[in-house]
């Protein structure tokens, strides 16, 4: 901690800088198009046999907007290396898990109807 | 072991059990350049995104195992025979009675949610620069956003709970109206389960969030913060805080969108 300038006790009396907030404002309007665009997408793509893509394009939209909020407002992206390895890995073992039991849930559901209406 | 790092107190002086140790391998260095507890709030997160992906996890494959609604979305009807298609479910808006307005509610949610998160990084910005009076600024703004979206979650799950006034017949003859945990007018009963669940689960983190908020704003007045010479308290609440939006992120794709 003794890169900060401030006294171990008591008030802060230095020089308070001017604030840098350019960055976040323009993290904001990333997040704010990428919401606009989704909805623009859930009313404009509604025909049945468009579900398989539309749905790939919002899952596209969600990690970009995971990458945006995690890597800018949590600061992750400037963080070092391995930091960055040790959050990511368990989480992209968890998008497998995803993947893995949805498609389980498919084959579940095709077999007890199966089950029940042959 | 012999003592061989400079910083380490020596074992036979009396203030040995008070002395801070500064050896690297008494905890004095910093493991991934972050502070311990930015990086125990980090592997608390992971852990949290571990219990919202179990969520996520079994909605999926609960929603795959049932059916879905094959024809165009304006023939749509409620059914427990398929899973329903979430802007048929949530399209009320406070105030605006019996008008179809898909998914409008909860477009205004999200907005609020991401408001809460700029103004929280800018929060994080002000203390940075030991801008007190920025921080209880931005502060009381993520606290008021914050307010403001669980004040409509809990509206959303009044309308959920209470339904619609046509309701749906269901199997045995009777009319159902909204949603309870063992039956709902809406679709299949684990529909309303997972509902209930996740987005009550993302709330608890918001209440708490609000919580830890209101808590850091009445260290920054008191000088807390300023008498320790940093801000951290607020960039780790922050990590928090943010962690929460993004949960909501996921939320609203896979439950509002997909």
């Amino acid at each position: 901690m003794s890169a900060h300038a401030a006294p171990e006790h008591g008030e802060y009396t230095g020089e308070i800088a001017k604030p840098n907030t350019a960055w976040i404002w323009k993290t904001f309007w990333i997040l704010v198009i990428i919401t606009a665009a989704e909805f623009a997408i859930a009313f404009s793509m509604t025909s049945p046999g468009l579900r398989t893509m539309r749905n790939a394009i919002f899952i596209v939209m969600t990690i970009l907007k995971a990458f945006f909020i995690v890597g800018e407002f949590m600061h992750l992206k400037h963080e070092v290396k391995s930091l960055i390895w040790t959050i990511l890995v368990p989480t992209a073992l968890l998008v497998w898990l995803v993947v893995a039991l949805v498609t389980e849930g498919s084959y579940v559901g095709e077999v007890l109807s199966h089950m029940f209406s042959s | 072991m012999a003592h061989s790092t400079t910083l380490q107190p020596n074992a036979a002086s009396a203030t040995y059990a008070d002395a801070p140790r500064t050896g690297t391998w008494d905890g004095g260095n910093e493991p991934f350049k972050a502070s311990y507890g930015k990086l125990m709030m980090w592997f608390f997160l992971l852990s949290d995104a571990f219990t919202f992906g179990a969520f996520l996890t079994a909605y999926g494959l609960i929603r795959h195992k049932h059916g879905v609604f094959t024809g165009e979305a304006k023939d749509f009807f409620f059914s427990t025979a398929h899973w329903p298609i979430p802007e048929k479910v949530f399209n009320a808006f406070p105030g605006l009675h019996g008008v179809d307005l898909p998914l409008a509610f909860v477009a205004f949610m999200t907005m609020i949610l991401i408001f809460s998160s700029v103004t929280m990084v800018l929060a994080v910005e002000a203390g940075h620069r030991m801008d007190k009076a920025d921080v209880q600024k931005w502060l009381l703004w993520t606290i008021l956003f914050g307010s403001i979206f669980i004040s409509s979650q809990a509206w959303e799950w009044t309308h959920f709970i209470n339904g619609t006034e046509a309701g749906t017949r269901m199997a045995d003859g009777t009319v159902m109206h909204g949603a309870n945990l063992a039956v709902n007018q809406y679709g299949p009963p684990l529909f309303a389960d997972l509902f209930f669940f996740i987005t009550g689960f993302h709330g608890t983190h918001v209440f708490s969030g609000i919580c830890l908020l209101v808590w850091c704003f009445i260290a920054t007045t008191n000088g807390t913060f300023e008498k320790r010479g940093h801000y951290e308290m607020i960039e780790k609440i922050g990590l928090y805080w943010h962690f929460v939006d993004l949960v909501w992120v996921f939320v609203f794709t896979f439950f509002y969108l997909v």
